[in-house]
C-alpha cells in the first residue's frame, strides 16, 4: 500500500511487481476457503428449505387429516310414515291451493320421533335437525302424505364420530366423550346395515348450526364472498387511481411526500385498528347493519386500499421511462400515456398485488369481529346487508366450539379457507402470466 | 484558382446554399434545480439541413434538444429560460400546447422503443390519437407510406400484425422513425438514435436520414462523431452546458475555430 | 501552433510522432543528398555521385513507409481536424520529399556524367542556387517540425530566387552553347541540373503550403483574399 501513494503511477507500481503466483500454497488454500464457504452456504440455504417445506408438510398434513372427515357424514336408514294426524297437516287442504304453506307448517319433528323410535335402539340416532329432510321430501312430492317410505337421513354427531373412529373406545367412560348406550346403540345399527357414510353435501352447502352435523361452510363462504367484492369494488379503483394520480400526476413537494409516507404506514397498520376504525365510524357513527358484509367489505377495503397503492405504484414504476417517452413523443398528452400505455403495461402487476391484497383480506379475522361478523348466523346471505360471517371467522368460531364434531369441522373450513387462497393465488398467476409482455 | 476549386467543393458538401430557418433558439438557459445544465444556447437550425450535436456525455446536448418539443417539461425540476421558436412562434409561451407542439417536432430515442403492441398499431397511435385518419383506408396508406419513408415497408408488410418488439433492433429503430413521421412533423429530433444498434443498422439509419433531409428539420444528437460528420451539414458542438462552437460540418470536421472542439475532435479532450 | 496537448490515447501520439520523424528522416536525407550531389558535381567525383544515386533507395523505402504509416493511422484512428491535416500533410509531404530525392539523383547522376566532360564556366552558379534551395528545403522540414506556418510562408517566398537563378543560368547557358556547340553536351547537363534544382524549390514550396496549411487550416493563396475581405469589411464598418 505504501508504494501505492508514492508519485509512480499506479500502472509502473503494477508492472514492477512480481507476477501473481496463481497456484502457490497460499492461492490454493485461498481458493479451497471460498468452495468449502460456498458448499456451507449451499447446503445452508437448501437445509432452510427443507426444514421450511417439512413445516408446511406438517401443517398441510394435520389439516388434511383433522378435515378431511369433515366432509363426509353418516346417514342412518330409516322408515317414516307420513302420517297425517302427526303431522296436523289435512291431506286433502295440501293438494289445494296454498298446500305448500301448510306443509311448511307441519309437526315433521313429531314424525321423526316417531321414525327415531322406531328405529328400536333405545337412544336419539337420528339429528335433532333432521326433519328439515323429511319436510323437504313432502314440498318435493305431496302425494306422499299418508304413504310410508324409507329413507336416509343424518345421524347424531356421536353416531357420525363412532363411524369414522374418532372415539378412543378403550378409553375411561368420562375420557372418551361418549357413553356405553350410543356405542351400544351405534353397534347394534352398524350390524343390522342401517349405517351408511357418504360425501357430505350438507357441509358444502348450508350456513352454520349449533349441531355439528347440520353445519355448513356456505353461509360462511358467501359472506365472504360477498365482503370481497365490496372489498374488491371499492379499493380497487380507488388504489389504481391513487397510484397513478401518485406516480404520475403529483407535484414532488411535501403534501406528497406526507400522503406517501401515510399510505405505507397504512399498510403496516395491525388489521384490529382498521376493525376498531369500522365499529365507531361505520356501526356507530352511519349506523350501517351490523355484521354485515357491507361494512366488512368497506373496512376490509380500508385495510387492503394501501396495499393496492403500493403494488400500483411499483408495477407503474416498472414501466419503462421510454414507453412514456416514445408515447409523449408523438403527442400523447399524460392522461393518454397512462392510459393507453402506462397502465396496460403495470396492469399484471397491480393485478398481482390486488389478489394478494384480496387473498390477505380473506384471511383477515380480526377487523371482522369488532364489526360484528362473528355472530352465528345460521341463514346463508343473499344480500350485502345481511348478516354474514366470513370463514376465517367460520374457523375462529368453530375451534372455539364445545361439541366434539366441530373439531373436524374446523379443520375442513380451514380446508375450504386454503382452497379459495389457493384458487386466488392462481389467478393471480394466470393473469400475470396472460398480460405480461416483454419489450 | 486553387481557391475556387476548393470553394465549390465546401458548397457542394453544404447542400443547401439558401437556408429557411425552422427553429431558432435565443439565449436558452436551463436549470434542474438549482444546477444550470445549459448556458446563453443560442443557434438557429434550417428547414433543409440536417443539424448534429456533439460534445462530450453531460454537455447539454440532450437537454437541449428535448427543450425543443418541451419534452424536459416531465423532469418536475428543470426550468428553461430563453426562447425558442418554432416559424417564428416561441414554443414556451402561454398558450402553447404542448401536444401539438410534439406532434410538429417529433422525437426518437435512444433506445429503440416501440410499444408493445403490433407494427401497424405502433405507426396508427400517432395518427389515431391527432386524428389524421378519416377512414380506416387513410390509416392504411398513412401506415404504409410512414414505414416506406422509413424502408421498413418491404421489412415489415407481411408482419403488420406483429408485435413492433418482435423485431431486431435496427428495425424497431426504423419503426420508431416511421412512428415519428406517421404524424406527419415538421422537425425531427434525434438522440443518438443508433448507439444501441450495429453498424449495418447505424448505416441504415444514416441513409433515412439522407432520404428525409429537407422533407424535415432533422437534428440529431450523437456521440459518435464519425456519424456526425456523414450525416449532419451543421454541427453544433457543446460543452460543459455552453455551445462552443457551430458551423459548416466539413469546417468543424477539418478546421475547428475553437482549441475545445478541436481538443474533442481529435480525442484529446480531458 | 504549440497547443498540441496529447490524445486521451496515448499510443495514437506515438503514431504521429513516428510518422513525423519519418518525414523528418526523408527531409534530412534529401538535404543531405542535394548537398552531396552538388558537391560530386563540384569536385567532379564521379564515386561520390554514385553513392548518392544508391542513396535515394532509402528515400523511396521511406516513402514506402511512411505511406503505409499514414493510411494505418487513417484507418484505425480515423483522425479528425488538425490530426487529419497533419496526416494528409505528411502523406503528401513524404511523396514529394521523394521526387525531391528523385531530383537529386538525377543531379548526381548528370554530375558523373559531367566528370568526364570539360569543366565549364556557368558551373559557378549552380552551387550557389543548390545552397539557396537546400536552405529551402532545410527550413521547410523545421517548419514542419515546429508546426511553424510563418517559417513556411517565409520559404514561400524565397522560390522567387530560385526561379531568378534559374532564369539567369538559362540565359548564360543559352549563349554558351550558341558561343562553341562542343560546350552543348554539358551545358545541356547543367541546364538540366538548374532545371531540377528549381523543381526542387518548387516542391519545397509545395511543402510549405502544406505545412502551412496542416498548422493553421487555411491555405497560403486563401490568407492574403481573407486579409483582403477582413480590410474591405473593417472599411466599411
Amino acid at each position: 500500500m505504501a508504494s501505492m501513494s508514492a508519485s509512480r503511477p499506479a500502472t509502473e507500481t503494477l508492472a514492477s511487481k512480481a507476477p501473481t503466483d496463481w497456484s502457490g500454497p497460499a492461492m490454493t488454500a485461498r481458493i479451497k476457503g471460498r468452495y468449502r464457504s460456498e458448499f456451507v452456504f449451499k447446503y445452508a440455504g437448501l437445509a432452510a428449505l427443507v426444514v421450511a417445506a417439512l413445516f408446511l408438510v406438517f401443517l398441510l398434513f394435520t389439516i388434511v387429516r383433522d378435515g378431511a372427515s369433515g366432509f363426509r357424514s353418516t346417514d342412518v336408514k330409516v322408515t317414516v310414515t307420513y302420517d297425517p294426524t302427526i303431522l296436523g297437516i289435512d291431506q286433502a287442504a295440501a293438494k289445494g291451493p296454498g298446500g305448500k304453506q301448510l306443509i311448511e307448517q307441519g309437526n315433521f319433528q313429531g314424525l321423526l320421533t316417531t321414525a327415531d323410535t322406531g328405529l328400536g335402539v333405545g337412544t336419539n340416532v337420528v339429528s335433532e335437525g333432521a326433519w328439515l329432510v323429511l319436510r323437504e321430501a313432502v314440498i318435493a312430492d305431496p302425494s306422499l302424505l299418508g304413504k310410508t317410505a324409507t329413507l336416509w337421513v343424518p345421524t347424531r354427531s356421536n353416531f357420525d364420530l363412532l363411524a369414522k373412529g374418532k372415539f378412543d373406545l378403550d378409553a375411561a367412560d368420562e375420557a372418551r366423550g361418549v357413553n356405553d348406550a350410543d356405542i351400544a346403540a351405534y353397534r347394534q345399527l352398524e350390524s343390522r346395515g342401517l349405517l351408511k357414510t357418504g360425501f357430505n353435501w350438507t357441509f358444502l352447502t348450508s350456513a352454520d348450526s349449533t349441531t355439528p352435523e347440520l353445519a355448513g361452510i356456505w353461509g360462511a363462504a358467501k359472506g365472504s364472498l360477498l365482503t370481497l367484492l365490496v372489498t374488491l369494488v371499492l379499493s380497487f379503483p380507488v388504489g389504481i387511481f391513487a397510484a397513478i394520480y401518485l406516480e404520475e400526476f403529483a407535484p414532488k413537494n411535501r403534501w406528497t411526500d406526507m400522503v406517501e409516507v401515510s399510505i405505507n404506514n397504512l399498510a403496516a397498520v395491525p388489521s384490529i385498528i382498521f376493525g376498531l376504525l369500522g365499529l365507531a365510524v361505520f356501526l356507530n357513527f352511519l349506523n350501517m347493519p351490523r355484521s354485515a358484509p357491507i361494512v366488512g367489505g368497506l373496512t376490509l377495503a380500508l385495510m387492503t386500499f394501501p396495499v393496492i397503492v403500493i403494488a400500483g405504484r411499483v408495477a407503474i414504476k416498472a414501466v419503462p421511462p421510454s414507453i412514456r417517452d416514445a408515447a409523449l413523443g408523438v403527442g400523447a398528452s399524460p392522461v393518454q400515456v397512462v392510459f393507453q400505455h402506462v397502465l396496460p403495461l403495470a396492469l399484471p402487476g397491480i393485478l398481482t398485488g390486488t389478489i394478494i391484497g384480496m387473498a390477505r383480506a380473506l384471511g383477515e379475522t380480526a377487523p371482522l369481529l369488532l364489526i360484528g361478523m362473528r355472530a352465528f348466523v345460521t341463514e346463508i346471505p343473499s344480500g350485502l346487508s345481511n348478516p354474514a360471517t366470513a370463514l376465517p371467522v367460520q374457523v375462529f368460531l368453530w375451534s372455539d366450539d364445545v361439541a366434539r364434531g366441530f373439531v373436524e369441522k374446523t379443520s375442513a373450513a380451514i380446508i375450504v379457507l386454503l382452497i379459495f387462497l389457493m384458487l386466488m393465488n392462481s389467478v393471480a398467476i394466470y393473469l400475470r402470466n396472460r398480460f405480461e409482455r416483454r419489450w | 484558382m486553387a481557391d475556387l476549386n476548393a470553394g465549390s467543393v465546401v458548397a457542394a458538401r453544404n447542400a443547401a446554399d439558401v437556408v429557411t430557418t425552422k427553429m431558432t433558439a435565443r439565449n436558452v438557459n436551463v436549470y434542474y434545480g438549482a444546477k444550470q445544465a445549459l448556458k446563453d444556447v443560442s443557434i438557429d437550425v434550417s428547414q433543409e439541413n440536417v443539424t448534429a450535436f456533439i460534445g462530450p456525455s453531460g454537455c447539454g446536448k440532450s437537454t437541449f434538444l428535448r427543450c425543443m418539443n418541451r419534452m424536459n417539461d416531465t423532469v418536475a425540476s428543470a426550468r428553461v429560460e430563453g426562447e425558442i421558436k418554432l416559424d417564428g412562434e416561441d414554443i414556451y409561451k402561454g398558450g402553447m400546447d404542448v401536444v401539438q407542439l410534439r406532434a410538429r417536432v417529433g422525437m426518437v430515442f435512444q433506445k429503440p422503443n416501440p410499444f408493445p403492441k403490433s407494427i401497424y398499431d405502433n405507426v396508427a397511435y400517432g395518427p389515431r390519437i391527432h386524428g389524421l385518419a378519416a377512414t380506416k383506408a387513410d390509416m392504411d396508406a398513412i401506415v404504409e407510406g410512414s414505414l416506406r419513408r422509413a424502408g421498413l415497408w418491404d421489412e415489415a408488410k407481411d408482419r403488420l400484425g406483429e408485435s413492433g418488439t418482435a423485431m431486431s433492433g435496427g428495425q424497431q429503430q426504423r419503426l420508431c422513425i416511421a412512428r415519428a413521421i406517421a404524424v406527419d412533423p415538421e422537425v425531427i429530433l434525434m438522440d443518438e438514435p443508433c448507439s444501441a444498434l450495429d453498424p449495418i443498422a447505424t448505416a441504415k439509419i444514416e441513409e433515412l436520414i439522407d432520404e428525409l433531409r429537407g422533407r424535415y428539420a432533422i437534428v440529431i444528437v450523437t456521440h459518435n462523431m464519425q456519424q456526425a460528420a456523414r450525416v449532419s451539414q451543421k454541427t453544433a458542438f457543446f460543452h460543459l452546458g455552453t455551445m462552443v462552437e457551430y458551423g459548416d460540418t466539413s469546417m468543424i470536421f477539418t478546421n475547428p475555430s475553437e482549441p475545445r472542439t478541436k481538443d474533442y475532435i481529435t480525442g484529446r479532450y480531458g | 501552433m504549440a497547443d498540441q496537448t496529447s490524445h486521451t490515447v496515448k499510443s495514437y501520439d506515438d503514431d504521429i510522432h513516428q510518422l513525423r520523424s519519418l518525414i523528418s528522416q526523408m527531409g534530412g536525407l534529401c538535404e543531405a543528398q542535394i548537398i552531396d550531389a552538388i558537391d560530386a558535381l563540384t569536385r567532379r567525383d564521379a564515386e561520390a555521385a554514385l553513392k548518392v544515386v544508391a542513396t535515394d533507395a532509402r528515400i523511396d523505402a521511406l516513402e514506402g513507409e511512411a505511406e503505409k504509416l499514414a493510411i494505418q493511422i487513417i484507418a484505425l484512428r480515423a483522425p479528425m481536424a488538425t490530426d487529419l491535416r497533419e496526416i494528409v500533410a505528411c502523406l503528401k509531404i513524404s511523396s514529394v520529399l521523394e521526387r525531391i530525392g528523385d531530383y537529386a539523383k538525377n543531379i548526381a547522376k548528370r554530375a558523373s556524367a559531367l566528370a568526364q566532360a570539360a569543366p565549364i564556366e556557368p558551373m559557378v552558379i549552380v552551387p550557389e542556387m543548390a545552397r539557396v534551395v537546400a536552405v529551402m528545403v532545410k527550413d521547410v522540414l523545421d517548419a514542419f517540425v515546429d508546426r511553424d506556418p510563418e517559417l513556411a510562408l517565409a520559404v514561400c517566398q524565397r522560390d522567387q530566387t530560385v526561379d531568378n537563378f534559374y532564369s539567369s543560368l538559362f540565359r548564360s547557358l543559352l549563349t554558351f552553347m550558341m558561343e562553341n556547340p562542343h560546350h552543348i553536351t554539358p551545358s545541356t547537363h547543367l541546364l538540366f541540373i538548374a532545371k531540377n534544382l528549381e523543381r526542387i524549390g518548387d516542391h519545397a514550396t509545395n511543402v510549405a503550403e502544406m505545412v502551412h496549411y496542416s498548422a493553421t487550416g487555411h491555405l497560403i493563396s486563401e490568407r492574403p483574399r481573407g486579409d483582403d475581405t477582413a480590410f474591405a469589411t473593417s472599411a466599411a464598418a
